[in-house]
């Protein structure tokens, strides 16, 4: 078991035929992703990746043609928010968008758009999401993981490799690896992610890595107080980081208050979270709270 | 990206929202051109820098005449104004504002900004203007009334109404204050502003809503479509490290520690920065050398962190994903030995190809101390700016 993709998923590239979507739809095939479509319009009826992805138009005309549910979106900023709406109408259910540099004005829209159609969007500005063996998502680099079950929530890229290398050298593998993003709009929160884990046999313990900035891993903590049953471990980056700057993340900016590292922090161990406070103890916390549980 | 007041105003007369009138200057005969044209008796005179509590600071007064605005535009122009948003080193003034005076009888708040909670636009009023808003938000959070905007609707009269209304406001002033919210929310939208703010927005003795200041924020990803504002940008205001790390695509904040760090990824590098707290150190920057850490990037990446004569050490710290380590290995040689540097470099290489990367920077001839973990980094970067 997984949580949003796995290896039945039926994923349609958009943006296949632009150099980030060949490179990581190529990446992606190789790990064993089912994709069975890409988009580029203007494109379409051609053949790409060693002719064995058919390139549509449309993504109408790819759901049509190929039932693909599931879509990852590489096209550039401008491009975007349109292209994540028009996944939505096509009726897809998962959305996956890699693109950094979405103005916030076009997400807004875009989460409203997806709300109503009811359709999941990960991202945007996120290294995507891993059911290991089974699907990869995204640009992270799926050897570093390992079957097993724990299930990693990051809003970062890098960090979260840090934490899933440092939970496999633990001896721990996971389930599944999110990465939301870090946007102040993104179409999966941290608590989205800690209710879909709750509900999924397989993970038995769930690591999540925040960020300063914004009231998501409030958010997160509160609602597993009351209704999570698993071990959660938590890291939050930007202790120091100063007030009023942004830290690469759009997100990553602490205006004061409840979203400074230190206030998040003290809220997550007031929640019942393992809280590391050195990033290097992530995998060797999250070890000990599943011996412990 | 941020800009003046002035420049804000000058928005705000492009979509009809009423503003004093007003010549920005930047030397004091400039300043006087500018109180002949205005022609008015009082004006303010009004330091123009990127932060609020100009007021306090002494950046806002008021001149009478001739002689009044010299010699304000004279101690103005060149001093450096210290408010509690620009830190203890203050800034320096280069830009005033000259703007006729107003006959004030009200001073309201107004303000839209992103509410990420909601995911909405949030439109904000208070009756209290002109003072810290953040103060009233902490003790008398009922006096600032705020609307939430759909964005696929817009703005809606009613809302723009219920504002007015909380505002306490009748007759023509009610009318104008409602046009001038729509015109607000109409000028957020077309500049993707993440921030507009007025305050004080006043009602005049004769009945009147203008804006009396004016605070925007832009999102840095709509630039591409919003040139007239990317045009706007003065670069005086910014620190000049940072728009130097900004020609080469490296996002640079600096730090008063002496422990530079070089970092694929902002959540990585932040997390960096913290280790190195933790083991004793002061991190000197926050560097994100992005997804591609090529040899070009790691040498701009050490010409930015080092031209800060504090950093006594530098740690480079890169999770090799799709980016291979050894070709990381082999961009940080060649960068230490072509750059000839004099301070430590420790090297942390974690993910694709990482013993290989070792291997590299072990025969690689250059003073380069490796280390393992995160953890074994930091210590020895630590160490290392101290001498030891």
């Amino acid at each position: 078991m997984s949580i949003l993709v796995n290896k039945d998923s039926k994923v349609v590239v958009q943006g296949i035929t632009g150099s980030e979507g060949q490179f990581h739809a190529g990446q992606m095939l190789e790990y064993g992703t089912n994709i069975v479509a890409g988009v580029t319009p203007g494109k379409g009826g051609q053949k790409t990746l060693d002719d064995s992805v058919p390139v549509f138009n449309s993504v109408e005309d790819a759901v049509e043609i190929t039932s693909a549910d599931t879509s990852i979106i590489f096209v550039p900023p401008p491009f975007a928010a349109e292209a994540v709406m028009e996944a939505s109408f096509a009726g897809i259910k998962v959305v996956v968008c890699i693109t950094e540099g979405i103005p916030v004005h076009d997400m807004v829209k875009v989460k409203r758009v997806i709300n109503q159609n009811g359709t999941r969007m990960i991202g945007p500005n996120c290294p995507g999401i891993i059911t290991v063996d089974e699907c990869k998502l995204g640009i992270m680099p799926g050897f570093i993981c390992k079957k097993g079950n724990i299930g990693v929530i990051s809003k970062s890229g890098t960090l979260t490799y840090e934490a899933i290398d440092q939970c496999v050298n633990a001896g721990l593998g996971q389930t599944t690896a999110i990465g939301i993003g870090g946007d102040p709009i993104i179409g999966t929160t941290m608590k989205d992610c800690l209710e879909l884990f709750e509900a999924d046999p397989k993970t038995e313990g769930v690591v999540i890595i925040g960020e300063i900035g914004g009231q998501m891993e409030i958010e997160a903590a509160r609602w597993a107080k009351d209704n999570m049953s698993k071990p959660i471990v938590g890291f939050i980056a930007g202790q120091t980081a100063p007030p009023g700057r942004r830290m690469g993340h759009a997100g990553a900016i602490v205006s004061g208050g409840d979203d400074t590292a230190e206030a998040k922090i003290r809220i997550l161990k007031e929640c019942s979270i393992h809280v590391a406070d050195s990033v290097a103890d992530i995998g060797s916390l999250m070890k000990a709270a599943m011996e412990n549980k | 990206m941020k800009i003046h007041e002035y420049q804000g105003k000058n928005l705000f007369r492009k979509h009809a929202i009423s503003t004093p009138d007003g010549i920005p200057a930047f030397s004091v005969e400039q300043a006087l051109d500018a109180y002949n044209q205005l022609n008015c008796g009082t004006v303010v005179v009004k330091a123009q820098i990127h932060a609020g509590g100009r007021g306090k600071g002494g950046g806002v007064k008021l001149a009478h005449n001739r002689d009044e605005v010299k010699a304000l535009a004279k101690e103005m122009l060149g001093m450096t104004l210290i408010t509690h948003q620009t830190g203890p080193g203050g800034k320096e003034v280069q830009r005033i504002l000259i703007e006729s005076g107003a006959n004030i009888d009200k001073e309201f708040y107004a303000a839209i900004t992103l509410d990420r909670g909601r995911e909405m636009d949030v439109f904000m009023v208070s009756t209290e203007g002109g003072v810290e808003i953040e103060k009233v938000a902490a003790e008398t959070p009922e006096k600032i009334i705020k609307v939430w905007i759909n964005p696929l609707l817009g703005m809606k009269s009613f809302q723009a109404r219920k504002l007015a209304y909380g505002l306490n406001l009748t007759d023509s002033a009610f009318k104008e204050a409602t046009a001038t919210f729509m015109k607000m929310y109409a000028c957020y939208q077309a500049t993707d502003a993440s921030l507009v703010e007025i305050n004080p927005l006043v009602l005049t003795e004769e009945g009147h809503i203008l804006a009396l200041d004016s605070k925007f924020n832009f999102d840095d990803n709509a630039l591409y479509r919003q040139k007239d504002i990317a045009e706007m940008r003065d670069l005086s205001e910014e620190d000049p490290m940072e728009v130097e790390a900004g020609r080469y695509y490296l996002n640079y904040i600096k730090l008063d520690g002496n422990v530079g760090c070089m970092v694929n990824g902002a959540g990585l590098a932040m997390a960096t920065m913290d280790i190195i707290k933790l083991a004793g150190g002061e991190p000197a920057n926050f560097l994100d050398v992005g997804g591609t850490a090529s040899a070009e990037t790691v040498k701009n990446g050490f010409r930015i962190i080092l031209s800060d004569e504090n950093v006594k050490a530098v740690l480079i710290n890169i999770f090799g994903g799709i980016v291979r380590c050894d070709r990381v290995a082999n961009g940080v040689v060649q960068a230490v030995k072509e750059l000839g540097l004099e301070v430590p470099v420790v090297v942390r290489l974690q993910g694709t190809n990482a013993e290989e990367a070792r291997t590299i920077l072990r025969e690689s001839g250059v003073s380069i101390i490796p280390a393992v973990s995160m953890k074994d980094a930091a210590e020895k970067v630590v160490k290392a700016a101290l001498g030891e």
